[in-house]
């Protein structure tokens, strides 16, 4: 993709639209638009350097303060973000496990395997792919109101350790990356079901399997109305944790920001290293849904 | 490999045999039925699990929000249930706040989406060109993304400050007076538009290039040959190929803004349930919120829940008709 050598072309296709070099016209507008992107983030940044009263001043500050640390330890300490950040990483974490554990098997059966309503249970599951959760959130709150799971972390990981869409994306990504003959040629081998999965399957679905992993963490970190729901800030999430602020748990802006920092660096940490996968996986989910 | 095979052939002749003979090993009757067993409902195992989670949490809740919404439940205590039929339903269409959360869902969702597609729309064509540093614009563009609806929202909260904000001091810097980006109807709603705007615009550019890559080559080239330009060919090649994942957007974008609930919530501060001291950027997911969590009408909640389902339905049938119509066009 990068350091491509121009093909030389035929004269007559030098306009077909897809092997065009972009024009420093396209560069100027991406990179404005990069800029916002990453504007408000680099500002939270800089808002979580400063003090309070700093930014209560025009103009607003656009360089970088030196209470960085300080804000820090407080959004850590007196805002609990650092409960919030590990317990984020636990349900996040343990989401993205039993997603891709789940929906990889059972997108494995709707991909390759025969059974009675197959088409039926795939139409379901496709079908309420699109329900928002919110249409869910009373009845689960009245379960776990009445497991006394209100404030435990469980009661934020069980509703969301399956998603509809991950079953559909492994269902797609094995039609196709999964031979028939492979698994044809394991069960001739006598391999049971359980060793065909786990010696089949799972190598030729590992690529799909990290996608779908790092999307479901994503996602999970940043879910919001249901935690917002079933949580509180005795043992919050950090979206939890990030609305407390916002609420004025702790009225001082540099704080916030230095919590919104907190919350979202893990993420961007992860985006600076697996983009190119996270962007691949965004596309391909695309091109299949 | 061929051991297995030729006593899975062998099987049935030497059972009409009776007897074991020869000094082939004798074929284990558990084994080849717990082969069939596993063949059999191995199938239902793998989907066991995911339908286990996804009845329970899913399905069920979902039904339930149905029946619930036909009950008067209050938070105070959950268990207990009271028939009321239809009240709920009529106690929501005669609340002129429920239809104010309606009308605010229906203008933020039209202003958070005309241009955030619009925009990915251009993006995603300009990504499209071959770049330096492909994988670089991506990302970056991306980057919003990543950032969760709360730590999005408290950021834009401050930037839109009235009296300090970075947006109002940048607009005095061409003229513009003060914006109150929280209390004016237009302007807060604007506002937390922009949030929506910002988070999605790069995920749908991603979306629209993934669709504009899949677009064939030779559709462009024969496009070249017969002389159109590049706005032609985007107009005549790529928009129409691209129909489809448009529509697609549009309806995952509908819903989105439909259920649109955190970042009017933290724009709204400390009361941002009732979004802005006058209601004017609550939504019906924050009026939800408000009716379960702060009226503690429960079933009420259910009545607003179901609301949005029905809305979603209608905009699903609008949405199956169009996709209809424009295949027959074609």
């Amino acid at each position: 993709m990068t350091a491509t050598v121009p093909a030389r072309r035929r004269p007559g296709l030098a306009r077909a639209g897809r092997q065009l070099h972009a024009g420093p016209f396209a560069y100027a507008v991406l990179a404005l638009f990069t800029a916002g992107s990453l504007f408000p983030l680099v500002w939270t940044a800089v808002a979580a350097s400063r003090d309070d009263t700093r930014l209560a001043r025009t103009p607003p500050p656009l360089w970088f303060g030196g209470n960085l640390p300080a804000n820090l330890a407080r959004a850590w300490g007196e805002a609990g973000m650092g409960l919030a950040l590990a317990n984020t990483v636990l349900v996040a974490g343990t989401i993205a496990l039993g997603t891709v554990l789940f929906c990889t098997v059972a997108g494995f059966a709707f991909a390759k395997l025969r059974f009675r309503f197959r088409g039926a249970l795939l139409l379901l599951t496709v079908g309420t792919m699109m329900v928002p959760p919110q249409l869910s959130v009373v009845p689960l709150f009245m379960v776990i109101a009445r497991l006394g799971w209100t404030d435990h972390l469980q009661a934020v990981v069980l509703p969301t350790l399956v998603s509809a869409f991950g079953v559909f994306f492994m269902r797609q990504f094995l039609v196709e990356a999964l031979p028939g003959e492979l698994v044809e040629a394991a069960r001739m081998d006598g391999a049971s079901s359980w060793r065909l999965v786990w010696h089949v399957v799972f190598p030729v679905a590992r690529p799909a399997m990290a996608v779908l992993g790092m999307l479901s963490f994503v996602q999970a970190w940043n879910d919001f109305f249901w935690p917002v729901v079933a949580l509180t800030q005795e043992n919050p999430t950090v979206q939890v944790a990030l609305t407390g602020l916002g609420r004025g748990y702790v009225p001082d802006q540099a704080v916030i920001m230095a919590g919104a920092l907190l919350g979202t660096l893990p993420l961007l940490l992860a985006f600076t290293f697996f983009g190119k996968q996270i962007v691949g996986g965004i596309m391909r989910g695309a091109v299949k849904g | 490999m061929t051991a297995t095979t030729t006593v899975a052939e062998g099987a049935p002749r030497r059972e009409q045999g009776g007897g074991h003979h020869g000094g082939r090993p004798a074929p284990d009757p558990w084994r080849s039925r717990l082969c069939r067993w596993d063949l059999r409902y191995s199938p239902y195992a793998f989907v066991a699990p995911f339908f286990l989670f996804f009845t329970v949490f899913g399905l069920f809740p979902l039904l339930y929000t149905g029946w619930a919404s036909l009950h008067r439940i209050e938070l105070t205590s959950p268990g207990r249930t009271e028939w009321v039929g239809l009240h709920n339903y009529a106690r929501l269409l005669g609340n002129e706040f429920f239809w104010n959360a309606l009308r605010n869902t229906a203008t933020i969702g039209v202003l958070s989406t005309v241009p955030q597609l619009l925009m990915a729309l251009g993006l995603a064509h300009l990504l499209h060109y071959r770049l330096r540093a492909a994988t670089f614009w991506r990302v970056a563009l991306l980057t919003p993304y990543a950032t969760s609806v709360a730590a999005a929202t408290l950021v834009f909260v401050l930037l839109y400050g009235r009296d300090y904000g970075m947006v109002n001091w940048a607009l005095r810097g061409v003229g513009i007076g003060p914006v109150d980006w929280q209390s004016g109807t237009w302007s807060s709603q604007i506002a937390v538009s922009s949030i929506v705007i910002w988070r999605w615009t790069g995920y749908n550019a991603l979306i629209y290039l993934a669709a504009m890559r899949a677009v064939p080559d030779d559709l462009y080239e024969a496009a070249a040959l017969d002389g159109a330009s590049r706005a032609r060919q985007f107009r005549h090649v790529t928009l129409p190929a691209l129909r489809p994942t448009v529509l697609f957007t549009v309806v995952v974008s509908t819903i989105g803004a439909t259920q649109l609930f955190g970042e009017p919530l933290l724009f709204g501060g400390a009361g941002g349930q009732k979004g802005g001291a006058s209601r004017q950027f609550q939504t019906l997911g924050l009026y939800l919120y408000e009716q379960g969590w702060f009226n503690f009408h429960l079933g009420r909640a259910c009545a607003v829940a179901w609301s949005m389902f029905l809305i979603l339905l209608l905009i699903a049938a609008v949405n199956a008709l169009l996709a209809r119509r424009l295949r027959q066009d074609r």
